[in-house]
């Protein structure tokens, strides 16, 4: 005789996720990727289904703040877990509107992207990646090549994907300077 | 490109996980999942159950000792990546890591499911066989220490058969007087080699060359280490001949041709690779003689 119980198999399961900062409920075939939760269940289409494989890192969101192949977790994997999409990247402005990462603020001025089907893929890890790095510091080619390494992008040559990544790196610089500064202003 | 059906489970003990596979024939124990979820959703593998193993604790611990690293089945690459600790005592693991596939892949993907998933194209698995590691694996009847050369039996394949799960892989420490090196060439930065050598070279007390080993990915079937002392035995570290050793190291060899690089296209990477990556070696081992 069994002296322990033992885990149920299961074909469907149900999951709560935090999506963008909102609690989410929903009961998902477990056959489901994260990315089919997404787009088919919570309607968030900006995470974009390439190759479905892990090669394309156009599905690319954060998992507990961390660039994770949406098409490579299943969506029960994600049960109690904080998942950010390229919709949660922006910010409020406090006046009812929305501020743009700074990755997005410089995709759009140095036109790093032509027909935008990889784009919230690219948008996701660079924002983890610059978010994660010490912003005083100014970025390097190596550190530029490594954020946008995993991506495919089929319309650009990645020319302006890197010159946006150096631009938001300026631009967070400038902002931990001013921070910074402002800081030792008001210790004084 | 979607998984066919299966069920699911996440058990939160060993014992239990081995109970839900046991109970499955078709049922495949589940990581990172980094390289097992390609594989469902692009039909090459429909298991009828995945044994999630994610909620098991006390397998997410990478150990130091004065013998080696032993990491747990759910460290992942970036864990292992960041370990100085782990570096000191074996610098293959975090050179090797390195060069696993990109951040978003490393942040998922754990170090013993790519060594149970025998990719011979994996960094990890010809890692294992370089430093002559071995894995735990339980089942049912107990706890066993498979050597490398006994697990790997061809490519995505193990000796491992019925209910099983690989509990940790042990890499035994750099021996002293050693110094490594790990490089692949593959058509994109993070991508599958196209070719790959870490080596091994070992100096005596005289700093002359002691050993030299090699060991490749993408080469063969299996993992392979090769032995190129022979080329450089007793040659002092400065003036050992390396091309010498990746000409020894090239007719070793016997890869086979795909699409992205002929046969004797690979035989050339290999005889390039080694001779760099020895020289970088025994570089590193001199330093570590002196």
């Amino acid at each position: 005789m069994r002296s322990r119980a033992m885990s149920t198999v299961q074909t469907e399961r149900a999951i709560s996720v935090t999506v963008n900062g909102v609690p989410r409920e929903a009961t998902v075939p477990v056959r489901w990727l994260l990315s089919d939760a997404l787009r088919n269940e919570f309607g968030l289409t900006g995470t974009h289904v390439g190759c479905e494989h892990g090669v394309c890192g156009s599905c690319t969101v954060l998992v507990d703040g961390e660039p994770t192949r949406s098409c490579l977790v299943l969506a029960v994997q994600v049960d109690g877990r904080q998942v950010t999409t390229v919709e949660g990247l922006s910010r409020p402005d406090h006046q009812g509107g929305q501020v743009l990462h700074p990755i997005q603020e410089a995709f759009r001025e140095c036109h790093a992207l032509q027909c935008g089907f990889c784009t919230p893929g690219f948008l996701t890890t660079i924002a983890a990646g610059l978010d994660a790095r010490d912003a005083s510091v100014e970025i390097t080619e190596e550190e530029v090549d490594e954020l946008v390494g995993g991506n495919l992008c089929r319309c650009t040559g990645y020319a302006n994907i890197k010159k946006a990544c150096r631009y938001a790196a300026a631009a967070m610089r400038e902002s931990a300077i001013v921070a910074t500064k402002a800081q030792d202003g008001g210790a004084r | 490109m979607k998984p066919a059906s299966f069920g699911y489970a996440d058990p939160t003990t060993v014992e239990d996980a081995l109970d839900v596979l046991a109970a499955d024939e078709g049922a495949k124990v589940l990581a990172g999942g980094q390289s097992l979820l390609p594989l469902l959703s692009m039909r090459l593998a429909a298991p009828t159950t995945l044994v999630d193993i994610n909620r098991v604790p006390g397998l997410d611990g990478i150990t130091v000792s004065r013998d080696g690293v032993r990491v747990g089945a759910l460290v992942r690459h970036v864990q292992l990546l960041h370990s100085a600790e782990a570096a000191a005592a074996q610098p293959l693991l975090g050179r090797a890591t390195a060069n696993v596939a990109h951040p978003a892949i490393r942040n998922r993907g754990t170090t013993v499911g790519s060594i149970a998933h025998a990719d011979p194209s994996g960094e990890m698995t010809s890692v294992l066989a370089l430093t002559d590691g071995s894995v735990t694996v339980a089942t049912p009847g107990g706890r066993a220490t498979i050597g490398w050369g006994d697990f790997f039996v061809g490519p995505l394949e193990t000796s491992v058969h019925g209910p099983a799960v690989v509990l940790d892989a042990f890499f035994p420490a750099l021996p002293e007087r050693s110094g490594t090196a790990f490089a692949e060439i593959s058509r994109r930065k993070g991508d599958y080699a196209v070719c790959g050598a870490g080596v091994v070279v070992t100096l005596d007390a005289d700093r002359r060359v002691s050993s030299a080993r090699a060991a490749y990915l993408s080469v063969g079937l299996v993992p392979e280490v090769h032995d190129l002392t022979d080329a450089v035995a007793g040659k002092p570290v400065d003036s050992a001949d390396w091309a010498a050793a990746g000409e020894l190291a090239r007719g070793l060899v016997d890869p086979d041709g795909d699409l992205h690089a002929s046969a004797d296209y690979r035989r050339l990477l290999v005889a390039t690779l080694t001779e760099r990556t020895l020289a970088t070696a025994a570089a590193e081992a001199a330093r570590r003689t002196a």
